[in-house]
């Protein structure tokens, strides 16, 4: 039972410093601050998905209705193609329960550096 | 810096281009002679492989954009900029490819942005450039590997398979000229 807690709680907050690693999985098309083949991620947190100004979202993620929170950010990392069909996110997903709490975790704590803040 | 300290820098390039021009070269024979499973599948298959391309085609040009950056930043010295020359030729070959299986499939393929947005003001040295290149060969291993069981097209998993396995050797020659554990770990992800 106190494991359970113990499981439950990690998960509920999440590392950031073990998300940051994972966060390096991303950077084939993201970066925190600026757009790449994905949507700068400064911000992510309660932003409607598809609403970068200037960025060229998939008609899918623009009809979505999602606002990001942690989680909706959790429901789509663990399958982000079946989450929202025609993302162009084609990747298959954090499988992992902690690894994705971990990763949000991450960007939640990266939204506000100095770095996202000056953005 | 030592750019290699296993092998010879000249020797690792061999070595390299003799691998990935293999592999690359037996990828592309697949997906470009004609293969009857490329038209075999459904539209709505197709359509779905069409977009997983294009995201890989789309990293791909930014890829060699990014290598275009470093190479004129006038931070490398040589072999570092030879090697970072000889990579983005590669990133050039995987979206070449990519582009032709597109079309192949009746798809449009992403075309290169007219500019790309990079972290120029923190690259100050050889080493800063390194560290974002192998940064991005990371993601990009990363990003093959979460795309591989998403075809429809058991060939295309293949070819992709194939760049990533390439992509992979960047990643890992990069951090050995960073002084990091070139290979880190069994497995990536």
């Amino acid at each position: 039972m106190i494991e359970a807690v113990a499981l439950a709680a990690a998960l509920a907050a999440g590392d950031p410093q073990h998300g940051k690693e994972i966060y390096a999985r991303c950077l084939a098309c993201h970066a925190l601050a600026y757009d790449r083949v994905g949507p700068r991620h400064c911000g992510l947190l309660g932003r409607r998905a598809g609403s970068v100004p200037g960025f060229a979202y998939s008609g899918a993620m623009k009809k979505s209705g999602i606002v990001w929170n942690k989680k909706t950010l959790d429901r789509f990392l663990a399958d982000p193609m079946h989450t929202v069909p025609g993302t162009a996110m084609t990747y298959a997903g954090v499988p992992d329960a902690q690894e994705r709490a971990d990763l949000i975790a991450f960007l939640a704590a990266a939204g506000e550096s100095v770095d996202c803040r000056a953005r | 810096m030592s750019f290699l300290k296993i092998s010879s820098p000249a020797a690792a390039r061999r070595l390299f281009l003799a691998r990935s021009g293999a592999a690359l070269s037996g990828a592309a024979v697949a997906l470009l002679a004609g293969r009857e499973a490329l038209a075999a599948k459904s539209g709505d298959s197709k359509a779905g492989d069409v977009r997983i391309l294009n995201t890989a085609l789309a990293a791909e040009l930014e890829a060699v954009a990014a290598y275009q950056v470093g190479a004129e930043s006038n931070l490398l010295q040589k072999p570092v900029l030879d090697l970072a020359v000889q990579f983005q030729g590669q990133h050039k070959a995987h979206a070449d490819l990519l582009e032709k299986t597109i079309r192949k499939l009746g798809g449009k393929p992403a075309s290169a942005k007219a500019k790309y947005s990079f972290p120029v003001e923190t690259l100050k040295n050889q080493l800063d450039v390194l560290r974002f290149a192998a940064g991005l060969e990371q993601g990009a291993v990363s990003a093959y590997l979460g795309a591989v069981p998403l075809f429809a097209t058991r060939d295309l998993s293949k070819a992709a398979a194939s760049i990533l396995g390439d992509e992979a050797m960047h990643w890992a020659v990069l951090r050995q000229a960073i002084g990091e554990n070139p290979v880190p770990a069994a497995f990536v992800s």
